[in-house]
């Protein structure tokens, strides 16, 4: 199945407390989250009552805006092809989308990787992108949040009225410069800043490490390369990389110009990295090849070094 | 489950593209890389690779991300890509 006719599948990670079911709950009210298959850890924690309108088992819900809600029973494979089979037999709704909700413990690298590796899971839907909420009070309070906010597109500080978000916000963008920071009260977010847009320009370089905060061991390291740079170099260096370094890479992003129109997607969360996306027009004039790591010691000039070497060698 | 680098994908990331000159160049790289350590892979049949080392010590992988973590077996230590010998020695 082509990309584009895959559904669309959204990840919603996030610590403990972190306000994940309390946004998921607004979410659901809203109109334009209609047609969407949410699945959570436990229908009961989201407050719908009030939009229920057809409980399909124990374990289903339709809202009244034919958004599709169920709980996930044990694997997420084995949920997300139950859903498939359902909506194929008229049991649910048709949905265009799905929104996951992890635990508040989860590590996402795992669960993106058997959205990507499941052989049926990755021919009909795709991973569109990892939300992550941090609240406000507590911020970036273990590892787990540092890996959850590392992983994520869209972060989302929740509890802005009770701490100081600004500072967050702060803090989560020099942490993972490639995600979009919003802000939340109450679970209060727009569906479509949090779950529309395309990609994002990623960031100049950071100027040197001693500039940079450390979360818990982890910074950000961003990188440009004037020249195009070689797609079977990049594979040859990026997997070498995350087989000798790959704990310590919580994240990498990046657009690279490769000789064609648009550029190539590269997004890996851990060591597991998705199939590169062919994008057809950059997001701006500047079409140089620019990529985000996030992780723990990295050292941003040895990267850029290493890769430069590694494509040169490749044109020799 | 193992989630290094894909390896249990059918087609692995960095070897979706390219077709048989990307291969041919990914295992022309490779081999660059590989030689710094003394090892050395080849291509069998475009389906999977031989990876060899100079004491006639030979394992058959699957994929890009298989070959470094069965090199890093063959030599004793993980083949570090940022290790300033091996980018002198790359030029």
């Amino acid at each position: 199945m082509a990309e584009a006719a895959k559904t669309p599948v959204a990840l919603l990670t996030g610590f403990l407390g972190s306000g994940k079911t309390t946004l998921l709950s607004r979410l659901l009210a809203r109109p334009e989250l209609g047609e969407t298959a949410v699945i959570v850890n436990e229908l009961g924690e989201v407050a719908i009552d009030h939009h229920l309108l057809r409980q399909v088992d124990e374990r289903t819900v339709v809202l009244g805006n034919g958004c599709v809600c169920c709980t996930l029973r044990g694997d997420l494979a084995d949920e997300l092809r139950d859903l498939l089979g359902r909506r194929d037999r008229g049991e649910i709704p048709p949905f265009r989308r799905v929104v996951v909700e992890t635990t508040g413990v989860a590590d996402p690298a795992p669960i993106v990787y058997t959205l990507l590796s499941e052989p049926v899971v990755r021919h009909h839907f795709r991973l569109e992108r990892v939300i992550a909420t941090v609240d406000a009070v507590h911020g970036l309070r273990a590892p787990e949040s540092v890996a959850q906010a590392a992983a994520a597109d869209r972060l989302v500080v929740t509890k802005a009225d009770l701490a100081d978000a600004g500072a967050l916000e702060r803090e989560l963008a020099t942490l993972n410069p490639a995600a979009d920071v919003l802000q939340s009260s109450f679970g209060d977010v727009e569906p479509d800043a949090l779950l529309g847009g395309g990609e994002r320009r990623l960031p100049e370089p950071t100027p040197s490490p001693a500039d940079g905060r450390v979360h818990a061991g982890a910074r950000a390291h961003c990188i440009v390369f004037d020249e195009p740079l070689d797609w079977a170099a990049f594979g040859v260096w990026l997997t070498m990389l995350l087989a000798a370094r790959g704990s310590d890479v919580l994240r990498v992003k990046g657009l690279l110009d490769v000789g064609g129109a648009g550029p190539v997607l590269v997004n890996g969360v851990q060591h597991v990295v998705h199939p590169p996306l062919h994008l057809d027009a950059w997001p701006d004039d500047d079409r140089r090849s620019r990529l985000v790591f996030i992780g723990r010691a990295l050292d941003g000039p040895a990267l850029e070094r290493s890769l430069a070497a590694f494509t040169r060698a490749a044109g020799r | 489950m193992c989630a290094l680098c894909g390896v249990l994908l059918n087609d692995h990331w960095a070897e979706q593209e390219g077709g048989r000159r990307g291969r041919t160049l990914r295992v022309g790289l490779v081999n660059r890389v590989l030689s710094h350590y003394g090892l050395e892979l080849g291509d069998w049949a475009g389906r999977v690779y031989v990876l060899r080392d100079r004491k006639g010590r030979a394992t058959v992988v699957d994929n890009l991300g298989v070959v470094w973590t069965e090199a890093a077996r063959l030599v004793g230590r993980p083949l570090d890509p940022l290790d300033p010998e091996l980018v002198r020695a790359l030029g």
